[in-house]
This record gives structure tokens, sequence and C-alpha cells, in this order.
């Protein structure tokens, strides 16, 4: 049995990923007729707006990127040094190497720009080799209307629209996702990255910490 | 004068945070980025940027056509023979299989002395927490709600003081596999706002299910047990005089209400449903309407004390609950819950009752008024975030509450003519999940009463005046500060923040010393949004509003401080008696859920 400690440690993860298999690896009841239990984001909420990653990859967002996957999404810009970015990439390579080899395996981070004009993917691929990311982690690009369909979808906006409008003051928050149970929570970019792997772990329903 | 040194809780960060915005500043100024991005916008030529979210209204209701549950005004019974396993100081971890064993929380505080081995001073309840069908309104199906004991609300508690309880918590929701959409199946029950020991108080970062444990706890658990000394604030002061003292009795608390506190999921977790009432009695405010004792204040008792739970919810087209997991600032419920009903009736008779209302949020602020042929007619208000005044308020029309404010309130009913049918309005408009906007009649009618009956017994509740002593105010005694901290609640990068900074359950924030008082000084950070501040563990006194004495039904004890745009308070707040973690946040629960939160542990 894999201990939440070694988990954080990133000791142990392939057989993390086994005690998922054995333990709680089934595949989600059926939604149920009676009550709220029904899956309620799907490709009609999300769209299948096409991204191009940082390999120049297109994938469509919700088919390619979301569905039946656990994932945890961010938004940054390439050119952005004195602001957030640097703090979110930094905790976001964090939890990368907490998660180990079950990223881009049973953890899935994306890294969507803000300013897909300026990051394009060959920006993008500089970006994440400059952060020294390792694989299972995209960054991704697009037409900027198909951004900001991404951007509003996840709830990374603000109600007050000239704070919106104001990219220095752009969410700072990650989104993790569990698709599959229609589990969507949300934690602070720019705390520590621990607190984002508390939330990742909370909203992990394979895993058992014991 | 206070003479000690004014602390900052984060005087450091708070200059390296500030030093960074400056710089920040002077980036963002000549930031190509934002200057794009703006472009980009009006190239497009589109209003990329959108109004705040508007959901379609719930379906249409069926007004008065069902009471409100019997069970809320009749308390639960305590377990008859003992818990089994019998509860310990320690987790029971003995079995380690988590399908049986306690979650790993911390150490029972005086476990020996509030409940000794072998003695039955205390009594012992188990809740069964699960998933169950539930209807709002006939017009609605039954749909899953998340209840203690499976019912939404959860089971009315009737405590009293000097009779310590022991509740065992068993997490009987559906596994973590098992379940879809918001709401995560782990559970953490904070018993607002009772004088608890940490470990049973609901930490957000103790959440258990048998698959998961918090980040704060040792493991995960199919139970958690639960123990509330049912002791006075300033219990161990008062035995230093008194061997047999449990506290002082001017601290008592009168209404409460048990809810999640799941870190991060408070929110989705309470609208599914996890939400009660639990109520404290003592010599004086006793719950028996006919006590002989000369001290008892003779409030309306048994089905004449009833609680009244408000939560306020949003229906889809499926006439489903509906909770929007991505919503920056939660969701706004467009029909008021009364004890899990929508437009319930509740037949009463002429005479006196006690009626604690109670706001159990997740976002909406009510004003309520008792309206009769279109008349608002008038009540006593006794009770403060459930705490007695000194004396009755007379001739109210309106009591207003923030998110998990109470109001307890006396409303005689012989005022109006047999078959006379008397509501419970809420005039407070809001249109959003920031505040509430203003009084407009007639205003949303939440609750009707049908006095429909003469009382079968006489009614020998006491007749309330302006002069009928109820409790004494504790004195705030100045000299006993120790320190002032400064806390201000706004929002940044998505985020909501006290001081700058997001809640992370392993941070602590302040460390007050026990036995000792501090000044909290609560400043609304601007924005937009009011922010109701609940403070754990002790109540507080409102010193002053925006500089000024606050006004009177402010001017008792008070565990939830609302603070409106742009307003500061001040509060004078004590800790004793036990140590540990525990959590100050803005009662908004999509507010709590992302970051307005900090973590303040009480040491020796």
């Amino acid at each position: 049995m894999i201990t939440r400690r070694q988990m954080l440690s990133g000791i142990g993860t392939v057989a993390a990923a086994s005690v998922a298999i054995s333990v709680l690896g089934v595949k989600p009841l059926a939604a149920r007729n009676t009550g709220y239990t029904s899956k309620t984001h799907g490709a009609d909420y999300f769209t299948n707006v096409v991204l191009t990653n940082h390999h120049g990859e297109q994938l469509r967002f919700y088919d390619d990127l979301i569905e039946n996957k656990f994932v945890v999404i961010n938004m940054m810009y390439a050119q952005c040094s004195e602001g957030i970015c640097p703090i979110s990439t930094y905790n976001m390579r964090q939890v990368q190497k907490a998660l180990g080899n079950r990223v881009g395996r049973d953890i899935h981070m994306y890294s969507i720009t803000l300013l897909p004009d300026f990051d394009t993917p060959q920006v993008l691929k500089k970006y994440a080799a400059d952060n020294k990311v390792g694989p299972g982690w995209q960054f991704l690009t697009g037409k900027f209307s198909d951004i900001e369909i991404v951007r509003r979808k996840l709830g990374f906006y603000d109600l007050d629209p000239k704070v919106d409008a104001d990219r220095t003051q752009h969410a700072g928050v990650v989104r993790i996702g569990n698709d599959a149970y229609d589990n969507w929570m949300m934690a602070s970019a720019l705390g520590s990255h621990e607190s984002i792997l508390q939330t990742i772990h909370h909203a992990d329903r394979s895993l058992i910490y014991t | 004068m206070l003479d000690q040194e004014e602390i900052s809780a984060e005087d450091d960060s708070k200059i390296v945070d500030e030093s960074r915005r400056n710089l920040f500043k002077l980036a963002a100024a000549g930031s190509v980025a934002s200057l794009i991005a703006l472009k980009q916008n009006e190239a497009l030529g589109v209003e990329v940027l959108q109004p705040p979210i508007v959901y379609p209204p719930s379906p249409p209701v069926m007004a008065w056509v069902e009471s409100i549950p019997e069970y809320v005004y009749r308390p639960k019974e305590p377990l008859v023979g003992e818990l089994n396993p019998p509860p310990q100081a320690l987790a029971n971890r003995a079995t380690g299989n988590t399908e049986l064993d306690e979650c790993g929380r911390d150490p029972i505080q005086r476990f020996g002395e509030f409940y000794p081995v072998g003695s039955d001073n205390h009594d012992t309840y188990e809740l069964h927490v699960s998933e169950q069908l539930h209807v709002f309104n006939p017009a609605y199906p039954a749909q899953n709600i998340w209840g203690y004991d499976g019912v939404y609300p959860g089971p009315t508690f009737h405590a009293h003081y000097g009779r310590p309880v022991i509740t065992r918590l068993f997490n009987e929701l559906p596994a973590p596999n098992e379940h879809i959409g918001y709401g995560s199946p782990e559970i953490s029950m904070h018993l607002h706002n009772l004088h608890t020991p940490s470990e049973s108080d609901g930490f957000p970062g103790d959440f258990f299910s048998n698959f998961k444990a918090g980040p704060t706890l040792a493991g995960p658990g199919r139970y958690k047990d639960h123990c509330y000394p049912n002791v006075y604030a300033g219990y161990d002061k008062s035995r230093e005089t008194d061997p047999n003292a449990i506290g002082d009795p001017r601290e008592a608390l009168g209404t409460l209400w048990y809810h999640d506190h799941t870190l991060q999921t408070t929110g989705s977790n309470c609208v599914k449903g996890l939400v009660g009432a639990y109520l404290m009695f003592d010599e004086l405010d006793s719950g028996d309407e006919n006590d002989i004792s000369t001290q008892a204040l003779r409030l309306p008792s048994g089905d004449y004390d009833v609680p009244l739970l408000f939560n306020d919810m949003r229906f889809d087209a499926n006439k489903k609950q509906f909770y929007d997991q991505f919503s920056p600032e939660g969701v706004l419920g467009d029909m008021v819950v009364v004890n899990g009903k929508i437009k319930p009736f509740f037949k009463v008779a002429r005479r006196k009752y006690r009626l604690r209302l109670i706001n159990g949020g997740p976002t909406r602020y009510y004003e309520f008024y008792l309206v009769h042929k279109g008349v608002a007619k008038p009540f006593i208000h006794i009770a403060n975030d459930g705490n007695l005044f000194e004396y009755p308020l007379m001739n109210r029309t309106k009591l207003r509450l923030a998110m998990s404010e109470r109001g307890d309130i006396i409303v005689d009913f012989k005022a109006f003519p047999l078959g006379s049918e008397v509501y419970l309005v809420n005039r407070l408009r809001q249109d959003d999940t920031r505040k509430p906007k203003d009084i407009r009649t007639p205003g949303d009618q939440v609750l009707k009463f049908i006095v429909d009956r003469e009382p079968s017994e006489p009614d020998n509740s006491r007749v309330l005046t302006a002069t009928t002593f109820m409790r004494a105010l504790p004195p705030i005694d100045l000299t006993e500060v120790v320190a002032r901290r400064t806390w201000e609640f706004a929002r940044k990068n998505g985020v909501w923040t006290v001081n700058d900074k997001i809640f992370e359950v392993n941070s602590v924030r302040a460390n007050p010393k026990k036995g000792t008082a501090e000044i909290w000084k609560l400043i609304n950070g601007g924005g937009g949004w009011e922010h109701p501040v609940h403070i754990h563990f002790e109540e507080g006194r409102i010193l002053k509003r925006n500089g000024v004495a606050p006004p009177a039904h402010e001017r008792g004890r008070k565990d939830t401080f609302n603070l409106g745009p742009d307003e500061t308070v001040e509060i004078f707040i004590r800790f004793r008696d036990f140590t540990g973690k525990y959590a100050m946040h803005c009662h908004n629960l999509a507010h709590e859920d992302h970051e307005m939160m900090i973590r303040f542990d009480i040491k020796d």
C-alpha cells in the first residue's frame, strides 16, 4: 500500500497506479436516474475547439484533452516575467515532479496560453524547455476566440469586466478536473504546490491513501 | 488605551507582497501583453467580455401544499446503550481496516475529565451521513440529497450545559467512484459555534471517508467521534474557585447549527443537504416553558420552539438541483428552502412561539418580515447568533441575517384570529452572490403560518417585556488583551484572500495564547463584495463597527461579523480552555471554498 507521504515525494508511483486499478479502478457507475448524479459537463459544455500543443499537434478540447481524463489545467503566457505566471509555472513543475510518472498516463497537465497570437507552438516549446517541463504536461495555443471560449468554460475569468480584461490580473488558479466523475475543483496556483497536490489528491477518485 | 504592541499577523509578508505588487504594476504598465489582449478584443469586433453569468430561473413550484417536517422541532433521541466500540481518547484504529476503523484524528483533549469511563454523565449519538431521495417541493421530482441521518435538514439536537455529548459520525456516502457531479463524498462536520476542542471542531483539512483522509488527518476511516463537552467558555477559570463549575454561564450559546466544512467543497456539500440544528439549554434557557425554577426564562418550548433553517438553491430545467462548479463566484439560489421545503406551510396554535432562524447559506442574505394582510407585524428579537440579549428587543418588524447568522424571535400568534395566514417574507433583494441589493415590497413569501387552532394547553411561556432581564453579558476587560491583529478580506487573481494570502491547511497564521484575549480588526478590502466573517471557537464582541458603537442587535456576543463594502469591524475575542487548530473564514461558501480562510492555532 502506498502512503500519502510516498505519494507526495513521488516514490512508488507505479505501485500507486496498480492500487488504483486493483482497488478502485472500476468504471464509474452509469449515471443514476434520480438526483443530480448525472454528468452535466461533456462535449456540449466544453466544446471541441481545436487547440495546438507545443509539439504542433492539433487536439480537440473535449474529446482529446478532457474526456475520461484527470486533468490539471492553468492559464499563462510566455512573456509574463514579473507577474503570476512564473510562480504558477514553478508550482506546476513541482506538482509534476511530485506526481512522477503518473503525469501523462493517468494525470494530464495543461497550460493554456492567454496570448495565443504571441505564444505560437514554437514559443511554447521553448518556454517548456526553459522551464524543464517533463512529458505529460502540454502547453496549448489556438485561435484567440477559441481560447476565450475555453477560458470561460473553465471558469478562469472575473465577473468584473475591467479585471477580466487586465491580463496582469488573470486568474492564478489551477482547475483540477475528473471528467469521468464530473468533478471539478480549483486550487490557487500562487500558494504552495503542496496545496495544489492536496486538491489533486482530494479530486482523485482512483487512489486510496493510508 | 491599549499599551501592548501592535501585532500584524504577517508584517513581513505584507512588505514583500507590497513591493512585488509595485514592481508588477510597473511591469504591467508597459506590458505588451495587456495591450495586445485588448487590441485583439477590438479586432475581433465582438464583446468577448460577457456580463455576469445569468442562470435560468428555477422552474415554478407549488406553494403552500407541504408542511415543514415535524422532526425538525422534535429532538433526536440519544443512543440507548453504548457505542460499540466505545469511544476513546486516541483514534480507534485497532483493526487496521479503514472500513471498520475510526479516521486518524488527533487525540480528544481532556477525554478522561469530560467522559469518565463507566460514567453515564454524557449522552451519545450516532449520526449516519448518507445519500437519500428528498422532495424539495411536490412540483419537483424526488432527488438525491446528502443528509445527516439521511435527511435534509439533519436531525435537531437538544443538548444541555453540563451534560457532554459524544457523537459518532459515520460517513456512509457513496464511494468516490460511485459519485458523479458536484460535492465530494468526504465529510468534516463543524458545530457552529460550540466551545469545542479542535479535534472535534470539523477543521476543513479533517475530512474523511473510508477511502480518503484530509491533509490534517493521519488516515481514512469509517467514522469519527466528535466530543462536545457542553461547558461554557471560561471553564478553567471557573474551576479555580468552584470544583463543580462548568464555565461562565454568561457565555451560554443557544441556537447552533452543524454543517459540513470539507476543504474546498463546503459549498457543494452543504447545498447537497449537510446542515442541521443543535440547540443548547441551561438553567436559565431551560427549554421548558412550565419550568418551576425561578431562574428559568420559560421561553416557548417543545413543539413551540422551532428551528427554521434557510438555504438558497437553484434548480435546472429538469427540476433537479443545480450547482455550477465552474462559476468564479458561486451560485445564488433563487429558491429559499425552509427546513428542506420550498414554500412550505406550518400550522400553528394561537400562542407564543420561539422561532430560531438560521441562515444556512450558501450565498443569500435575508431580511425577514412577518406579514399579515400586507402589513409587517411586530415580533420580539431575543437572540443574535444564538445568544440571548440582556433585554429583549421589542416591537421589531425586521430581522436581517447574513450567511450563518442566526436570529431568535418570539412571535405571538394570539395576535391573529383563527384561520389567519401569516407569511414570513424576505424583502431583501439580491441579484448576484456579491451582496444584497435593496429592500422591496411585497418581497418573497418563503413560509406560510396557518393559525389553525387554539392551544390545547395554557401557554405558560413568559410574557417578555423590554425590562425582562434575560442573560447578563460577560464583561469586556481590555486589560486581558495581549495582541491586536488585522485581517483584510479581498480578492486577487481569481481567488479570495485574507491579508493577501490564500488558505493553506498547514500554514498557521496566528497563535493566540490559551487564556488570553485579543482584538481583531476585520476589514473589507473592497471590490464590491460583502463578507460574513465567522470565527470558530469563541464568541466575540463588536467594539466598533466603522469606528462607532454597533447597533443594538449587534451588541451581544457574536460569531459571525458581516463586512459590508468598505466596512471595518473591531472585535474583542477570548481563547479559553482548549488548544489546537481552528479556522476563521468568510461564510459566503464560494469565498470560503476558494481560499478566504485562515488557520489559527490556540497554544498553551
